[in-house]
């Protein structure tokens, strides 16, 4: 038995990262929706900015903060799609059985969910922050060095919610797809996208502070209002990151232990 | 020492047994069926074999490993085919042997895909979607799968089906050609009784979960004084709850 056999092994991550990218070579409307939302977020969003700044002294103070912010949403929201839906594809290929019979383990599907997750943001974010600067002279790379942390903790809490809105399909089967949706959606009133987290009501102020966006998007107004850096926010992000990446991994782990006992990996499907 | 090794196994689901104090072993080299009628306990018993499913109670030994501990140990060496998965639809056949080929560490991939596309005849389709197959395609494809990794010990449920007499015929061949070149095991769940006649050198009779006979088929004919396998299924199948 080769050692490989035994391991971890990115020659399978690698085989399952190549599985979606046949799948997205194939399909036009998946290759469309990583450039389409975020794109159409961006354009909707830069003409709002556009007439506030004519309104509003503060947005004057930094014009590209809407902007900024929708692209930065756009990473959390984009994450974790990529991570549920490359999910949901084996599901919908009646794929599972499959997979599950080969070596793979589910922690490199783990893993290869969240490369594609990641190429699909970059791509599709990308993109969206590269047209902004025709078209509004907004470019987000004026956020400096702390666009990559930014980033970073988006992507991660997308690829935690994503982890666990999996493991509840998983659990529950393709009824509980919606989630996939909602999920993000019921986060970004408490996550202070588009204002500061002061204005919520002080009980909500807590559950705020509990996720790792209100913290980027906290830290996001600084730089580009203030011209700081909140390195504090910065690692509490990071912390509570570490945290939710580790409870979705486990639940999804948990779920697949439980998939495994009552027989749903053969037969989870349409 | 045997290949598949099985003792006691459970599978509860609630109040309903699907598999039941099973034990058998099967030898090395063997071709084996697993008879029965619908809800024997066939697919939970290949399911169980593979780690897909985890038993209530009992004990499973694949190439001398432990399934329960160690099944990434053996997952390798084995593969499986069943028509109650599939492969991703939008992709080409050789996009998905070839997935399932850097998954099971295959080396020379593109020559091992052409190799099997040739042996099973699924050559002209290679680059069609496979969602775009008909059933009996499918089937083929899901065996070129299953024989990506040149297993020791293949199992098949329902291998046939789908398949006309002509390719079915055909693919029995080449399976029987598979075992002897290479000395695999081979496991198969069916209900077609004349291929397990033709294919099969050990047949296991399951009902309600358990192992209520078991022998070679001319053993099995014999014993039941039936001209056919299929009178024998029957002759079991219908015996009165309880009787076995």
């Amino acid at each position: 038995m080769a050692a490989a056999e035994r391991h971890f092994s990115l020659r399978r991550v690698g085989a399952m990262v190549l599985r979606y990218l046949y799948l997205l070579r194939h399909s036009g409307p998946r290759v469309l929706e990583v450039f389409y939302w975020p794109a159409v977020q961006m354009v909707l969003w830069g003409f709002i900015t556009q007439f506030f700044l004519t309104h509003s002294s503060w947005l004057a103070q930094a014009s590209g903060v809407l902007l900024a912010a929708v692209l930065l949403w756009d990473v959390l929201f984009r994450g974790q799609l990529g991570v549920s839906l490359g999910f949901f594809e084996e599901m919908y290929s009646r794929n599972l059985g499959q997979l599950f019979v080969s070596p793979l383990r589910p922690y490199e599907l783990i893993c290869a969910l969240l490369a594609i997750s990641f190429l699909r943001t970059l791509v599709g974010v990308g993109v969206a922050a590269l047209l902004a600067i025709p078209l509004y002279d907004f470019s987000i790379f004026t956020l400096g060095p702390s666009l990559l942390g930014f980033f970073a903790n988006l992507l991660v809490m997308g690829w935690a919610i994503g982890l666990m809105v999996a493991a509840l399909v998983l659990r529950y089967g393709l009824g509980a797809e919606s989630l996939a949706w909602v999920a993000i959606f019921a986060l970004a009133p408490v996550s202070g996208i588009y204002y500061p987290i002061a204005v919520l009501p002080a009980w909500l102020q807590p559950v705020a502070w509990a996720l790792p966006s209100s913290h980027v998007f906290e830290g996001m107004r600084a730089v580009l209002i203030e011209q700081r850096v909140l390195t504090d926010h910065l690692l509490a992000a990071i912390g509570l990151n570490l945290f939710y990446i580790a409870v979705g991994s486990a639940l999804f782990l948990y779920a697949f232990q439980v998939a495994r006992r009552h027989g749903t990996l053969l037969h989870i499907g349409e | 020492m045997p290949v598949i090794e099985v003792r006691n196994l459970n599978k509860r689901y609630d109040d309903i047994a699907a598999v039941a104090d099973l034990s058998l072993e099967v030898a090395r080299g063997s071709v084996c069926a697993l008879l029965g009628g619908n809800g024997a306990g066939k697919t939970t018993t290949l399911s169980l074999l593979l780690g897909l499913l985890t038993p209530s109670s009992g004990r499973i030994h694949v190439l001398g490993e432990d399934m329960l501990a160690h099944r990434y140990r053996v997952l390798g060496r084995m593969n499986f085919s069943s028509p109650y998965v599939d492969l991703p639809q939008r992709l080409t056949v050789a996009e998905n042997l070839s997935v399932y080929a850097h998954l099971y560490g295959v080396r020379r991939v593109r020559e091992r895909i052409a190799a099997l596309a040739a042996a099973l005849e699924i050559g002209a389709y290679l680059r069609r979607p496979y969602g775009t197959l008909s059933a009996g395609q499918r089937t083929r494809v899901a065996l070129a799968k299953a024989l990506l990794n040149t297993p020791e010990v293949l199992l098949l449920d329902e291998p046939t089906a789908s398949l006309d007499p002509d390719s079915a015929d055909r693919i029995r061949g080449y399976l029987l050609d598979y075992q002897r070149e290479t000395g695999a095991t081979l496991l198969l769940a069916s209900h077609n009784m004349p291929e397990v006649e033709r294919v099969c050198d050990d047949v296991m009779m399951l009902r309600q979960g358990r192992l209520v006979d078991r022998g070679t088929p001319a053993q099995l004919l014999a014993r039941y004084g039936r001209a056919t396998l299929e009178d024998v299924f029957l002759d079991i199948a219908r015996q009165p709850a309880g009787g076995d």
